[in-house]
């Protein structure tokens, strides 16, 4: 029986008037009693709004243009919040993005499970502590009875996660909507998360839908799946087949630029943006970026269609279920056969130790007896979990933090300010890391001045030089950083880092807050200046796949040490530490179910 | 959690002692002395002398100032010159009228501003908030000399509720005290309330921003829980610092309140000091008031250590 039917909804930005451009366009989609549907997409494909939507609620600034949406019979976007209290959290409870904070810092564990029991169990006092810990203990939390008296604070983002769901399952849920139930996680927790996930929904019968970036969650978690472009669904069916199989070219080229540990070579990007939300087409939204498509793609989008039963695809001329990719991948340029060691850490040792004379207080080091070699032009990946230590290595490579013990070289520099030019440091989060106030020629133009001591013009004809090889159009030269996608904006910190002339370029996860298709294209960028302009890479970060995607050789971090270094097809397919196996086993856990790239 | 509070009334001591050194070395690079200032014209030869020995003038600086800070750490502030009584006599009753005064008008802008700023906060940029917190900055904006003046207009002059100046001693017992210090505590509680409201509306603003609250609702939680329980306590939590910056700062504007109502407190006995040249008393009521000064913001430290489980839980 059909639980949760969403009919032809589309809801639109208020701000752009009568005629915006939808956030999601004419979405249908039900789920019955006890299935479990994902929802892919990357940002800015409107899964959230949909998400929301699906628990009756569309966020300021958002308006409902049309169709409904509907929970057990009930039409949750037109009643308003007085009426679905009963509903919200009961028999429909959602699980947040990230527990961190989305729980309230001032309420203690226990009061956050006690109010979802109080409000939606007709449970006295005492049976909604007891009931508390048994919720507790259901997630697999160790010794609740103390945790119901801790703060959200003082617990790990995977406990909190735990929690969260305790409170969802609280309220004995037909339905349970997961926004992202696993991102910020550690590759670990995450795999941890979705076995509980399994568990528990194997345990309720209860039906689910997850929205996720990362296809690899989903295959885990869903029976069925759809996949959201600009707003639209492009293509739906089992979760095993579409994923095996994709046949719209968007989910096929999504598909592809998933870096994959059972075939080592670098993910295939998709070409050009996902279009903002008003640039979107009246025909089909992928068709700027799409290799396929023909004179009746444009002006009027294409309906979703079954092509066998329960596989339906929005695109007129789909892929063949068997054919193969429509593009070679990218031709991999070899290393340079001679060994020039650029940087050579030996023994080294950092600690955050920081004592006063109030307060004496005792850690162990965060990175302890590290030594390493990196070579011109070589990519070294460095994974680990958080907490292992990587990005320490990296702010004391770049000078940022004092050495409790041992040496770092870096050959190319003679002294300080020449190190300082050598090394560059590329961010995980660009949105942080550029000025907001500078446009791009200014945020390049800062190291020429600094370190080459360039005139106006020479900056312009640099700049722009630098701007073409992250392949980035010239008139971004007077753009803002905020009128950039996210992958743009990298590059940009990529050229800034370039205008340096550095021999060893830094990369801290300078991926992980990018879509899946743009991480391929900066992995891509990466490995090949590397390649063409000799540069020594240290690459860290804890996806494994794209670590091994784009290195040479990876060196694994366990608890501020080395656990293990060599040649990265070795580290995959035999590795030798137990942390090293747990994570390639982990992430092998649903990639190998992907159709090679061929 | 005790480590930083022994922490952070370690550094109070040590802003103490500098303030401290800073009022002796104030008075100690300005021209003359405190008999200079005492004896005006007569002050020279044989009876400045006199004076200098008599207080003790004559001593090297550093002598004097242990002297001094000894002195004080036994509770006694030096003798007045002009007034010719120990300091501690003179200070005392006026300490507690000040005191009177700032307690009323925290017990009366606080609970008020806290209370606006949520409902301004809550109802953003509707009716109730613009008007709200267009009062509040005028209130802010307006000197406490001419509000003063326009309150004594309107109670006193105009309507003839109660007078326009304060007519009692300074040793009245102490609920004359308070209802005398009403009308002033009006005044300085119209500025405080309208620092403390704005931060209110803030804070409650981007709490209701926050993924907690939207989460909050997703669970079902009526919205006057979702109000009083998850965003009302939140919201107020970085706001108890300010409301300690601003009692302090309710010392500094009582010297000009105390002044417009003639209400003998602290305040109005800085005035008088400076204008009679009594260098003593004008030393002991600066240091007076840096003392208060610290002491209401270590309070504040303290109580947000205690209000915040996030500092509460904290492990050194």
């Amino acid at each position: 029986m059909t639980l949760l039917a969403i009919d032809g909804l589309s809801i639109a930005a208020a701000a752009y008037g009568p005629d915006a451009p939808p956030v999601i366009d004419g979405i249908s989609l039900s789920v019955a009693e006890g299935e479990s549907l994902g929802i892919a997409g990357e940002s800015g494909s409107g899964k959230s709004t949909l998400l929301l939507a699906m628990m009756g609620l569309v966020q300021d600034g958002l308006h409902r243009t049309g169709g409904k949406a509907c929970f057990a019979g009930v039409s949750l976007l037109d009643r308003d919040d007085r009426e679905l209290t009963a509903l919200r959290g009961g028999r429909l409870a959602m699980v947040p993005q990230n527990a961190g904070t989305a729980l309230t810092p001032s309420f203690k564990i226990g009061q956050h499970i006690d109010e979802a029991l109080r409000l939606h169990t007709g449970l006295a006092a005492v049976a909604r502590t007891r009931r508390t810990v048994e919720l507790l203990r259901q997630v697999r939390l160790p010794d609740p009875e103390s945790l119901l008296k801790r703060y959200p604070h003082q617990l790990s983002g995977g406990q909190l996660q735990r929690v969260a769901i305790a409170m969802a399952l609280a309220g004995e849920p037909q339905a349970l909507l997961l926004d992202e139930p696993t991102s910020g996680l550690d590759v670990m927790t995450q795999q941890r998360i979705i076995e509980l996930l399994g568990e528990i929904r194997s345990q309720r019968a209860m039906a689910a839908v997850c929205v996720s970036h990362d296809l690899g969650v989903l295959a885990q978690l869903c029976d069925k799946l759809a996949v959201m472009y600009a707003g639209r669904i492009v293509e739906f069916g089992e979760a095993g087949r579409v994923l095996a199989e994709p046949r719209h070219p968007y989910v096929k080229a999504l598909v592809a630029s998933v870096p994959r540990l059972s075939s080592i070579s670098l993910p295939r990007p998709i070409g050009g943006a996902a279009p903002g939300l008003s640039e979107r087409l009246a025909g089909c939204s992928f068709l700027p970026r799409c290799s396929r498509a023909g004179s009746d793609c444009t002006g009027q989008q294409p309906p979703l269609q079954a092509l066998r039963p329960g596989h339906l695809v929005a695109c007129r001329y789909p892929e063949e279920a068997t054919q193969a990719a429509t593009s070679s991948p990218a031709p991999v340029i070899a290393r340079p056969a001679a060994e020039v060691p650029v940087l050579q850490l030996e023994n080294v040792t950092v600690s955050y130790r920081r004592s006063s004379w109030l307060s004496p207080q005792q850690q162990p080091p965060a990175v302890s007896g590290l030594s390493l070699t990196l070579m011109q032009s070589e990519i070294l990946a460095l994974v680990g979990e958080s907490g292992s230590g990587k990005s320490t290595v990296l702010r004391a490579i770049a000078g940022l933090w004092p050495l409790a013990g041992g040496s770092i070289t870096c050959s190319r520099a003679a002294d300080e300010h020449e190190r300082r030019r050598a090394v560059q440091l590329i961010f995980q989060n660009p949105d942080s890391s550029l000025n907001p106030r500078h446009r791009v020629e200014e945020i390049i133009a800062q190291p020429l001045r600094l370190y080459f001591h360039m005139g106006p013009e020479e900056i312009r004809a640099t700049a722009m030089r630098h701007l073409a090889s992250v392949e980035l159009d010239p008139r971004y030269l007077t753009r803002y950083p905020a009128q950039l996608s996210g992958g743009e904006r990298q590059r940009v910190a990529i050229a800034r880092a370039l205008a340096a002339k550095p021999s060893i370029l830094l990369c801290d996860e300078i991926t992980s807050a990018l879509d899946v298709s743009v991480q391929a294209a900066i992995l891509h960028l990466i490995h090949d200046l590397s390649r063409s302009q000799g540069v020594a890479v240290l690459f860290v970060t804890h996806n494994i796949a794209a670590a091994a995607a784009l290195a040479d050789r990876i060196g694994v971090l366990h608890e501020g040490q080395l656990a293990e270094l060599g040649p990265t097809a070795a580290v995959c397919s035999t590795p030798q530490h137990s942390y090293t196996k747990t994570l390639v086993r982990s992430a092998r856990a649903w990639t190998d179910q992907l159709p090679p790239v061929s | 959690m005790l480590g930083l509070i022994v922490r952070r009334a370690a550094s109070s001591l040590f802003t103490l002692i500098l303030i401290s050194v800073v009022v002796f070395a104030g008075l100690e690079f300005m021209p003359g002395d405190a008999c200079t200032a005492h004896l005006g014209r007569d002050g020279k030869g044989a009876v400045l002398e006199a004076c200098r020995a008599r207080m003790g003038l004559d001593a090297p600086p550093v002598k004097r100032f242990t002297q001094w800070a000894g002195d004080i750490l036994r509770g006694e502030l030096g003798t007045s010159m002009q007034r010719e009584k120990p300091i501690t006599e003179i200070v005392g009753w006026r300490l507690r009228n000040t005191l009177v005064l700032s307690a009323v008008a925290a017990l009366i802008g606080i609970p008020l501003a806290v209370l606006l700023g949520i409902i301004a906060g809550l109802r953003r940029d509707r009716l109730f908030d613009m008007a709200a917190s267009g009062t509040a900055l005028v209130a802010m904006t307006i000197p406490e000399f001419v509000s003063a003046t326009l309150l004594i207009l309107v109670f006193a002059v105009g309507l003839g509720w109660t007078a326009g100046v304060v007519t009692i001693g300074y040793k009245a017992p102490l609920l004359e005290m308070v209802s005398a210090a009403f009308l002033p505590a009006v005044v300085l509680s119209m500025v405080l309330a309208a620092h403390i409201m704005r931060m209110v509306r803030a804070s409650v603003i981007d709490v209701l921003k926050s993924d907690f609250v939207l989460m909050a609702r997703l669970k079902g939680v009526p919205q006057q829980q979702i109000i009083w329980r998850h965003v009302v306590p939140n919201s107020l939590l970085p706001v108890i610092s300010v409301i300690g910056l601003t009692v302090a700062w309710l010392l500094g504007g009582v010297v000009i309140v105390e002044s417009v109502f003639n209400y003998p407190g602290l305040g109005r006995l800085a005035v008088d000091a400076v204008g009679d040249r009594d260098l003593p008393l004008v030393q002991a009521i600066a240091l007076l008031f840096g003392i208060t000064y610290v002491v209401t913001n270590l309070m504040t430290d303290i109580a947000a250590l205690l209000l915040n489980p996030r500092l509460r839980t904290y492990r050194a």
